[in-house]
C-alpha cells in the first residue's frame, strides 16, 4: 500500500514533519470501465473493493453524487450484530460479522470495531420463549447467543428499570457478546482508500442522470460529468433506489422512508452494551465520545426530506426514560434522519435485474450498515460471475412473483410497517 | 410537524391519523387471474420524489379515510378529500 498506516509511520511523520498523502485520488471519469457502481456509500465502496481484491476486476468506477461519507453510511446508529433467525438472514449476517471482525487489518484502517455485546430484552414469558428460539437457531448455526434471566440481567445491566411499577417489566434477554459498534465514517474512508489502492476510480460530485440502453441491455451511464461506458452497472444508492431504477424504466418493490437517530450530550462511560428494548423498536448504546445514541422506528409515511417528525423524537425519548429512568435529565444534542428504502417483506434485494448487465443492491430497510462488508462481498461475487452469491439467492428482485417473500418479522406486505 | 387537513375536523397533527399508503394505485378487477397485475398492485411502488397521493385514516377524530396530497421531497401538504367520494374531479 502506497501510504501504509502503522505506529512506525505515525512516529516517522511526527518526527520528520512529512505530510500524509491523500487517502484516495480525486479521479476523473474515463470513457469506459468493466464495472460502474452508482453510489459511493459503504455498500458501493465495499463492492468495488471486493471486486478488485477477491476477483481481480480493477477497471472499476464508483460514482458518488455528493462526497464520500455524505449518505447513510454516516447516518446510522453504527450497530453490528448477527442475531437473525430466518434461514438466509442468519448465515448472511454472520458472514458480515466475521468480516467486521477482521476489517481493520484487511483495510489497514482502524474502523474501531467494538464488540461490546448486544442485549435484546423480553418483557414477558412468551417474548422470552421467542428469544430462546432465536438463540437456539443462532447456536445451531455456530453463532454465539446467551439467554439471560432477570437476575443475570440485573447484574449485567444494573441501571435498567427493574421496579415493580414500570409499564413493561423486564423478564429476561438474549445476549450476543460478539455484537457491538463500529465507527461508521471510518468504514467509508477505509473501503474508499483500500479500493483506490487497488486501482478503483472514486469519482465524487458525479450524478447519474440516465442509462445507456440498447434494447434490454444496459451499456453505461449518463452522468453530470459525461457518458461513461460500463460492461456491468450496479445500483447501490440506498434510499434513492427507486429514483435511479426509474431512469432505467424499472419500478421496484420499494418505498423510501425516514429513520431518525439521536445523540445526547456526552457523559462518563455508563452504557457499556448495546441494548434493544423489547416493548417498542428502540435501542441504545454509548459512543466513544460519551453521547448516548438512540435509534427508533421509521416515521411511518414515505418521505425524502431527511428531516424527521417531532412525534418520533418524543416517542424515542419516552422509550429511553422507560428503560433507563436515570437519564431523564440528559439533553439531546443532535438528531438526524436517513432515507431508507423499505420493502414489502423487510428484506433487501441483491442481484440481477430484468435488464442485462444491470445489478441492484438495495431495499435494505434497517439493516444496511451492519450488512456493509457482506453486501459488498456478495455483490462483487454476483457481478463477477453474473450469478447471485449463494448467501443472497433468497434476495432476488422477483421473489414476490414467485411467492418467496422473506419476512423475518412477519408484518405483512406494508413497507411502512416493517 | 406534518399537518393534515381533515374535511370534517380541520387541520390536525398527523399523529391523529393512520397512514394507508399510496392512493394512486388501481386494484385489478375482482376475479382477475392476472398474477402479474396483482403482484404489481400489491408489491410495486412509484415511490415518487415529489407529488404523492396517499390514504390517511383519522383514527383519533372522525375515523374517515381521506385521500391527501403531499410532496414527499418537502412534506408540504396539499388538498385533502374523503376517500369515499371516489375519484377526484
Amino acid at each position: 500500500m502506497k501510504n501504509r498506516y502503522s505506529a512506525l509511520a505515525l512516529a516517522q511523520h511526527a518526527l520528520t514533519g512529512k505530510r500524509w498523502s491523500r487517502a484516495w485520488r480525486a479521479a476523473a471519469p474515463r470513457p469506459d470501465y468493466d464495472v460502474v457502481i452508482i453510489g459511493g456509500g459503504g455498500h458501493g465502496l465495499a463492492t468495488a473493493y471486493y471486486l478488485a481484491a477477491n476477483h481481480g476486476i480493477r477497471r472499476v468506477a464508483v460514482l458518488e453524487r455528493a462526497y464520500i461519507g455524505s449518505g447513510n453510511v454516516g447516518r446510522n446508529t453504527t450497530l453490528i450484530r448477527s442475531n437473525y433467525m430466518m434461514a438466509g438472514n442468519t448465515q448472511f449476517f454472520e458472514h458480515s460479522l466475521k468480516l467486521w471482525e477482521g476489517l481493520s487489518h484487511e483495510l489497514n484502517f482502524n474502523v474501531m470495531v467494538s464488540q461490546r455485546g448486544q442485549v435484546v430484552l423480553a418483557h414477558g414469558p412468551s417474548q422470552f420463549d421467542v428469544l430462546a428460539r432465536r438463540g437456539n437457531i443462532m447456536r445451531l448455526n455456530g453463532i454465539d447467543a446467551e439467554l439471560l434471566e432477570r437476575g443475570e440481567l440485573m447484574r449485567l445491566l444494573p441501571y435498567l428499570d427493574y421496579s415493580d411499577s414500570c409499564r413493561f417489566p423486564i423478564y429476561g434477554g438474549l445476549l450476543q457478546r460478539r455484537a457491538g459498534t463500529v465507527r461508521h465514517d471510518a468504514v467509508a474512508w477505509g473501503y474508499a482508500r483500500a479500493a483506490d489502492d487497488c486501482g478503483v476510480d472514486i469519482i465524487e460530485n458525479c450524478e447519474v442522470t440516465g442509462f445507456v440502453r440498447e434494447h434490454d441491455c444496459i451499456n453505461g451511464v449518463v452522468t453530470s460529468r459525461g457518458t461513461i461506458g460500463a460492461g456491468r452497472t450496479v445500483i447501490s444508492v440506498a434510499g434513492h433506489s427507486s429514483q435511479v431504477a426509474a431512469l432505467a424504466g424499472l419500478r421496484l418493490p420499494v418505498e423510501s422512508h425516514l429513520l431518525q437517530a439521536f445523540v445526547t450530550e456526552p457523559i462518563k462511560p455508563f452504557v457499556d452494551h448495546v441494548i434493544s428494548f423489547g416493548a417498542e423498536l428502540f435501542y441504545i448504546s454509548q459512543s466513544d465520545k460519551g453521547g448516548l445514541v438512540f435509534g427508533g422506528h421509521i416515521d411511518g409515511f414515505n418521505s425524502y426530506t431527511q428531516r424527521g417528525q417531532f412525534a418520533k423524537v418524543q416517542n424515542v425519548a419516552e422509550c429511553a426514560v422507560a428503560l433507563i429512568p436515570s437519564i431523564s435529565r440528559l439533553r439531546l444534542l443532535r438528531h438526524w434522519a436517513g432515507i431508507q428504502d423499505m420493502t414489502p417483506d423487510g428484506s433487501p434485494f441483491m442481484g440481477r435485474t430484468p435488464l442485462a448487465n444491470l445489478y441492484l443492491n438495495g431495499g435494505w430497510c434497517y439493516q444496511g450498515f451492519k450488512a456493509t462488508p457482506a453486501a459488498g462481498w456478495c455483490m462483487a461475487h454476483t457481478v463477477a460471475h453474473g450469478e447471485e452469491h449463494p448467501l443472497v439467492r433468497h434476495l432476488s428482485l422477483d421473489r414476490f412473483l414467485q411467492g418467496n417473500g422473506h419476512d423475518e418479522y412477519g408484518h405483512g406486505n406494508w413497507t411502512y410497517k416493517q | 410537524m406534518l399537518i393534515i387537513h381533515c374535511p370534517h375536523c380541520g387541520d390536525r397533527d398527523y399523529t391523529e391519523f393512520r397512514y394507508g399508503g399510496d392512493a394512486s394505485k388501481r386494484r385489478p378487477a375482482h376475479g382477475s387471474g392476472d398474477l402479474r397485475a396483482w403482484h404489481d398492485h400489491v408489491f410495486l411502488f412509484d415511490n415518487p420524489k415529489g407529488a404523492h397521493r396517499e390514504y390517511w385514516q383519522h383514527v383519533l377524530g372522525c375515523r374517515q379515510w381521506l385521500v391527501a396530497e403531499r410532496n414527499t421531497a418537502t412534506n408540504e401538504a396539499g388538498r385533502t378529500r374523503l376517500a369515499r367520494d371516489g375519484e377526484a374531479p
